[in-house]
Order: structure tokens, then C-alpha cells, then sequence
């Protein structure tokens, strides 16, 4: 059963240095404000999985909270690199981070794989690629009734899953609309889950736009909720704000350098109270 | 009436979709030749984003894969997971549009990293969605500028297959698609060559010589027999394409 918890307090329980921690969201509902959390409290050697690491990871990496990162895209979505995962992985600063690198589709596979309690994914990927030659997490086998050579990962378990969603009510039913990207799936792959929310209602079914097909997490699959209005901007929450594109362009010219990303972390992580 | 090299690139890309197709559109120059095929002369084309968004006609070009004017004009939009294993995997694309950092002769395709994957030179995102959508998809249009760092003899990594370091890549392989059947640059259309797979120059744009091309080409490219001359831009295709993109730079300016 979900507990209503403060941001502090929910990442404080659930994320220990060392764990294993997927935070999910592809291009919308980017739990930023749980990201930052992380940052403040120095949270270290976490390993980080997610498909399309953005400003949240870059921000973390930089800050030092990783050691690994899984993922199959990482890039500042249609504006460059990665600045602090590059200098990270290029240059070890600030210290080196090591890569596990995969296509979207078997990450989709192995979160999907996770929620349903599987060892495996198997999907016909990687055809041709040469990932499976730096990637020894990238298998193939036969298929028994068919004979055809299909690619096998590993399920993605995450020791916790944080993402963020429009609205949780009482009973800590968590509603996710617009692009729901593999959010339901990282929060049922994982031991533990945080689900930070824009807003707190009554009870789901008696709201106006309540429909039975929407994409619904029930209170009883999700460890903690936590209440960050804002919590995923500069990304976006349908519904709720646009994505602050500008500033996704801005953020290439903070990170390259590492005393403009420093200073930027100090002034609006740091030194911002609990909900930057 | 004047254009630009890069007005030619995206007019000529748009103009390989046909009205109908379903297309797995990629971020950036596959995204903006998409668009501009369904404001014109494709209607009907459905263009699918991998961020999950079904049939969606944004007004202004995304900036990121999962923008929310994706959601918001999309029939509907589905998880990642269903995204790749229903609708790419289960064989309901015809066409990916992708886009490239680094591709050779044989249309492989690199967008992992410059150097050696351990210690790279400069790294570069990653595959996202294209190994699969290069594979699963019924063919491969692949749009990029022309230039000696990116027609390579030798890519620093096969992110996602063409025909593989020896064009025989795809062979004996079951369900997979036809792959990439032609690379327009803002040049020259390539195809690939139906027995050897390496890529030919079927189409000069206006304007550009072969001398050019050559140039601009990491390997000894090859030239078809009967060259053709790619049709320049209507101005209506231009007018759309401006338009298209004035109110996507006014779009994304705002915070």
C-alpha cells in the first residue's frame, strides 16, 4: 500500500547508495524534482537505468551520484550531447562512469520483462548491430518452435523506480496520462517505487475526466508517494504545463563547462529548498 | 524561384513517402521531410513516433521525440513497450525514417561514438530505436547531410544494420525488411545497388556536380549509368516547408 510521504523522506528510505534505480519518463513526466532530491542528498554509486537519460541524469552524473548508467539514447533531444554524461564517461569527471548500452526496444522488452516477472526478454533485435559485441548483457537464442535466431536481455529489476504523474488520490491510485512512455512497467519491474505527483484528489473514479481505460497504477503496486507540483519540469506534465524547451536548449551551454554546471547545481538544486 | 541546398534535401526526402504509408519517423531531418510529405502531397501518410504517439499530425516539429504536441495531435498514443513489440515488431511499418551521425557504402549505420568504444573520441547518443526500426521496419528511407565526415569509408560502429560491413548482411535472415532503399542528402539521391547492396548516386540535385558529390564522399562513389536530375522544389512545397518551420523556431523560443 502506497504511503504519503515527503519528497525528502521518500527518497531518503528508498534510495540507498549502491541500489539499482530507474527513473522513467520518455520526453514527458521526467521526475526532475526527484532527481534533484537525489542530488541533495548525495546519493552515491547508484546505477542508473533508464532509455533516454536527459538533463536529470546529466545533472546527476555530474553531481556525482553515479557509477553506471544503462541506457539506449542519451542525448539532449534534438539539441546535442550530453555534456556531463560525456565528460563522465570521455574524461572521468568527476569520476569515471561506466555504460551499459542497449536499443529502445530491449529496454522496452526488459522493463516489460521485469513487470511480469520474467528472467528475459526476447525480441528479433539487434539484427546486424554490433551492440552485442560491447554489451555482454545482449544474448541470442534459437527459438525452439520456429528455429529463429532471437536476441535475449536480461530483464531491467530496478532495487526502485521513481516517476512522476499527473495525480494521486487518497487511496494512492496514481493516474498517468498523455505519453505514458514505460513509466507502468519501471514502477511493477522494481522492489520499491516512488511515484511523485502533481496533485492530490479525493478519489480518482469521481473525477471529471476519470475514464476506465486511462492509464491507472493502483495505490497497492506503489511503495511511496510524494507530492512535487512542478515536480517534472523542464519536461512537461499533459495536462498540467508545456515542456520548457528553451531551457533544454539553455542546458547545453551550462554543461559544457563543468564551474557553469557546478555553480548551476549549488544555486538551483542545492541551495533550492525542496522542490527545485 | 531561390532555395536552399538544405529546402532541396527536405523536399526531395518528403517526396519519397506516398500518400498512406505508415511511417516510424525519426527525430530532427527524417521528422521535418515527414511533416512536410503529410502538408503536402500525403495527406494520409500516419506518422509514428516512438515516444508512442499513433498517427499524429503536429502543427509545429517537435523538438524532442515525446514534445507534447505529439500527444496532443495523435489518434492515440501507447506505451513504449506496445510501441515497439506491437507496431514495429509485429510488422505494421512500412517505411523507418531515420536519420544518421556516420554511414558507409553499404548503408550501415553509425550513431554510437567517433573512435573506439572504450575510449571514445567524441560519443555520440546512441541507437535509440533504429537497429530495430532499421530491421523491422518493410524498408528504410535514411536523409543526412552530405559530407566527408559522414559518408565514411569505414564507420567507427554499426549501430544499426544497412547491409552490413560486407553488403551481405540481411541475407537468409527471416522477417526482416528490404532495409535502406535509398539515402537523400542535399546532393543527390543514392539507392543501393540490387546485387552488391553498395550504395549508387541515381539523382543530382540542380546545380551540384559529380565532381561534388565525390568530394563530398569518404569512398570512391559510384554514379548510375543514366543519371537523373532531381525535380526542384514547387513553390508551394517551399511555402509549406517555411512556414512549417517559422512556426516551429516561434515555438520553441517561448520558455
Amino acid at each position: 500500500m502506497a504511503e504519503f510521504l515527503s519528497l525528502r523522506d521518500a527518497v531518503a528510505r528508498y534510495v540507498e547508495d549502491g541500489a539499482t534505480v530507474a527513473m522513467e519518463g520518455f520526453t514527458h513526466l521526467i521526475p526532475f524534482a526527484a532527481g534533484h532530491e537525489v542530488i541533495r542528498q548525495k546519493k552515491r554509486d547508484l546505477t542508473l537505468i533508464r532509455m533516454t537519460p536527459d538533463l536529470v541524469y546529466d545533472q546527476m552524473i555530474g553531481a556525482g551520484c553515479a557509477r553506471k548508467v544503462i541506457f539506449s539514447w542519451g542525448g539532449n533531444p534534438g539539441v546535442g550531447s550530453l555534456h556531463r554524461l560525456r565528460d563522465a564517461v570521455e574524461k572521468g569527471w568527476p569520476h569515471k562512469v561506466e555504460i551499459l548500452e542497449h536499443s529502445h526496444a530491449a529496454m522496452a522488452c526488459a522493463f516489460e520483462a521485469g513487470a511480469a516477472g520474467l528472467p528475459l526478454a526476447v525480441l528479433r533485435g539487434y539484427v546486424g548491430s554490433e551492440l552485442p559485441s560491447v554489451n555482454d548483457q545482449i544474448k541470442f537464442i534459437e527459438c525452439p518452435f520456429t528455429g529463429e535466431r532471437l536476441a535475449a536481455v536480461p530483464s531491467v529489476r530496478p532495487d526502485v523506480s521513481i516517476v512522476h504523474a499527473q495525480k494521486a488520490d487518497r487511496a494512492g491510485n496514481v493516474l498517468v496520462e498523455g505519453i505514458v512512455g514505460v513509466q507502468k512497467e519501471a514502477v511493477l519491474a522494481a522492489k520499491r517505487s516512488i511515484v511523485t505527483v502533481e496533485e492530490i484528489v479525493d478519489d480518482l473514479r469521481a473525477e471529471a475526466d476519470y475514464h476506465p481505460n486511462a492509464c491507472i497504477i493502483p495505490g497497492w503496486a506503489i511503495s511511496a508517494i510524494a507530492v512535487a507540483e512542478k515536480g517534472s519540469l523542464p519536461s512537461y506534465a499533459h495536462g498540467y504545463y508545456p515542456r520548457n524547451n528553451a531551457f533544454y536548449k539553455e542546458w547545453d551551454a551550462i554543461a559544457r563547462d563543468r564551474d557553469t554546471f557546478t555553480r548551476w547545481i549549488e544555486e538551483n538544486v542545492m541551495n533550492a529548498g525542496g522542490n527545485a | 524561384m531561390d532555395y536552399t541546398s538544405a529546402e532541396m534535401m527536405t523536399v526531395t526526402a518528403a517526396r519519397a513517402l506516398e500518400n498512406g504509408m505508415t511511417c516510424f519517423v525519426g527525430i530532427g531531418l527524417p521528422s521535418e521531410a515527414a511533416n512536410l510529405a503529410r502538408l503536402t502531397h500525403a495527406p494520409d501518410v500516419v506518422l509514428i513516433y516512438e515516444s508512442g504517439t499513433l498517427q499524429t499530425k503536429p502543427n509545429v516539429l517537435p523538438l524532442s521525440i515525446g514534445d507534447g504536441e505529439l500527444a496532443e495531435t495523435a489518434l492515440t498514443t501507447v506505451s513504449v513497450p506496445e510501441m515497439f513489440r506491437y507496431w514495429l515488431q509485429g510488422g505494421k511499418i512500412d517505411v523507418g525514417f531515420l536519420g544518421t551521425a556516420q554511414i558507409d557504402r553499404y548503408c550501415n549505420l553509425n550513431t554510437t561514438l567517433i573512435g573506439d568504444y572504450r575510449e571514445p573520441k567524441v560519443r555520440l547518443p546512441g541507437g535509440g530505436g533504429a537497429p530495430e526500426i532499421a530491421t523491422n521496419a518493410g524498408e528504410v528511407f535514411i536523409t543526412l547531410k552530405h559530407s566527408k565526415r559522414a559518408f565514411v569509408d569505414r564507420v567507427d560502429f554499426v549501430t544499426t544494420l544497412g547491409f552490413g560491413r560486407d553488403g551481405k548482411g540481411r541475407d537468409g535472415v527471416p522477417n526482416i525488411g528490404k532495409g535502406p532503399t535509398r539515402v537523400i542528402t542535399d546532393l543527390c539521391v543514392m539507392k543501393p545497388d540490387p546485387e552488391t547492396k553498395e550504395l549508387v548516386v541515381v539523382s543530382l540535385h540542380p546545380g551540384v556536380s559529380r565532381e561534388d558529390v565525390i568530394e563530398a564522399t569518404g569512398w570512391e562513389i559510384r554514379f548510375a549509368d543514366t543519371l537523373e536530375s532531381t525535380p526542384e522544389p514547387s513553390a508551394r512545397e517551399l511555402e509549406v516547408l517555411r512556414e512549417l518551420k517559422d512556426r516551429t523556431a516561434r515555438a520553441h523560443a517561448g520558455a
